[in-house]
């Protein structure tokens, strides 16, 4: 009896934080995802990578389920999410996500906007959620921050702020999409130091991402997308030792 | 041409006039704050998927605003009479107002709920926010802050307006003054006098918009910058 329970338990741990397997989506007549599959294991991370419009982002959304697949299956964090049954709101607590545009609101102090969803969704009270949030700016190195707004901010403290806001709901797995493109290259590196350390921490993490450098620094796992497939995918190594023209073509030409 | 005017049998009124000011403010605060309230779920309503809901709530707005005060006034008016319904003058104008107030902020607010960018909501969402805490705490909030000039002009504006109610015997402002002008037949004088009132009533409730403001955006009050 007990050992069936810690084989079920066991197997729980091992299985990965992400999957999807064999997804398919499209918005209108146009495919997007063409029966993509990949894995992230606990403590991964996972590089997303492709030419502009062949589905990356497309990808990461399915998988907070921003957008609804129309076939095969998503599992996060033990969440179905291509069940239609899917507690939507318990799957959002166990994934951060953070976008190119940072999205803070506008209204709010930072300290405000990380507090904002550990107090009214996980019922965290005020004095734990600010102290969390105390953490969490340390974390990406925004101390000082705690009572400015957005708008006294720069681009690259703005978007490591979100980062912060989705830190301090304590997900199991981070989505970063493109998260410094809208940034000067000065301003990027700042950002890609942190994810740097959330990697060595051990976050899991599924990331879009055009800087090539990062992703080969970073990745334990790539997956090259091309016309909504996964055309190649492998450890970091693939971007220095292409095994498809395409990725070649890709790399070489550093888009 | 001999221009004789005499405030003096006006001014010596000023008790009556007092009182309609009164009546003036306490109408259009309490339009204010049920308009404000209609408002809000107004542009609820016409965002709603439900189309039955965003239809009810279209055809409202367009009927008022597409109609004048006056008349809306009088189908309140005789049309609680015709059901048998008494209520006093005061009611009915305050009623009426609130309807017509209602109406002209569910656009106003609408237009502040649509100028939220999609990427606010779906950040929100990413968080696990409900969508009712979606709703007060990215939408709303931010909406009526950007949307906050226009929605106060519209409210003094609507006091402005009451002054129709008289019409119906509301002991308002111009109510009062029209009994005083037919009493002293100083008819320019009265008027005079009135129109400094309201814009003196004007300034107050620009005053204290500019205060409530103050006290409801915090971020307004630490950058001064708009929304
Ligand atoms: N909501 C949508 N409705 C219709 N078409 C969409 C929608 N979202 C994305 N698309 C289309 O799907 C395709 C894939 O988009 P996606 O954003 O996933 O690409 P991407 O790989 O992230 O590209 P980029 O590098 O430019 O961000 C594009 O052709 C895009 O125009
Ligand atoms: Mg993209």
């Amino acid at each position: 009896m007990h050992k069936t329970l810690n084989a079920a338990t066991n197997a729980a741990t091992q299985s990965p934080v992400v999957s999807l397997k064999n997804v398919h989506k499209s918005f209108g007549t146009l495919k997007v995802l063409d029966g993509v599959s990949f894995e992230v294991d606990r403590g991964e991370v996972l590089v997303l990578i492709g030419r502009s419009g062949s589905g990356k982002s497309t990808a990461l959304r399915c998988i907070d389920r921003f957008e609804r697949i129309d076939s095969g299956e998503i599992v996060v964090c033990d969440h179905r999410v291509s069940d239609p049954k899917l507690d939507l709101r318990a799957l959002r607590q166990d994934v951060g996500i953070v976008f190119q545009s940072y999205n803070l609101f506008p209204h709010l102090t930072i300290e405000e906007n990380i507090t904002l969803a550990p107090c009214s969704v996980k019922g965290v009270s005020k004095a734990e959620a600010k102290e969390e949030a105390r953490r969490v700016l340390a974390q990406v190195g925004l101390e000082d921050k705690l009572h400015q707004y957005p708008e006294q901010l720069s681009g690259g403290q703005q978007q490591r702020a979100a980062i912060a806001r989705s830190l301090a709901m304590q997900p199991k797995v981070m989505l970063f999409d493109e998260v410094t493109s809208a940034l000067d290259p000065e301003l990027t590196g700042e950002v890609l130091k942190v994810i740097e350390a959330l990697a060595a921490d051990g976050m899991t993490m599924v990331m879009v991402t055009h800087e090539m450098g990062f992703a080969r620094g970073i990745a334990n796992r790539v997956v090259f997308m091309h016309r909504g497939k996964v055309h190649e995918t492998g450890p970091a190594a693939i971007l220095t030792s292409p095994a498809t023209p395409e990725l070649a073509q890709f790399v070489g030409t550093g888009l | 041409m001999n221009l004789n005017l005499d405030f003096a049998s006006i001014i010596e009124r000023w008790p009556t006039f007092f009182d309609g000011a009164l009546l003036t403010l306490q109408l259009a605060f309490i339009a204010t704050m049920l308009g404000t309230a209609i408002g809000v779920l107004g542009a609820i309503g016409r965002r709603s998927h439900h189309p039955i809901v965003s239809r009810i709530c279209g055809i409202y707005v367009e009927a008022i605003r597409n109609t004048p005060l006056l008349v809306q006034i009088f189908l309140v008016y005789f049309g609680l009479a015709s059901l048998g319904l008494k209520f006093s003058a005061f009611v009915v104008a305050a009623a009426a107002l609130t309807i017509n107030v209602g109406a002209y902020t569910t656009e106003i607010i609408r237009a502040g709920f649509d100028s939220i960018p999609r990427g606010q909501i779906e950040a929100a969402e990413g968080l696990a926010l409900s969508r009712a805490q979606i709703y007060w705490h990215v939408v709303m909030w931010p909406a009526i802050e950007k949307v906050y000039p226009s929605l106060t002009s519209q409210f003094v504006l609507l006091m402005l307006a009451s002054s129709v109610t008289s019409q119906i015997s509301a002991e308002e402002l111009t109510a009062v003054a029209n009994y005083v002008q037919s009493d002293t037949y100083r008819a320019f004088e009265t008027y005079i006098l009135v129109a400094l009132v309201y814009i003196v009533l004007s300034l107050i409730m620009r005053a204290g918009f500019w205060l409530l403001g103050l006290v409801i955006f915090p971020r307004r009050r630490r950058l001064g910058t708009p929304l």
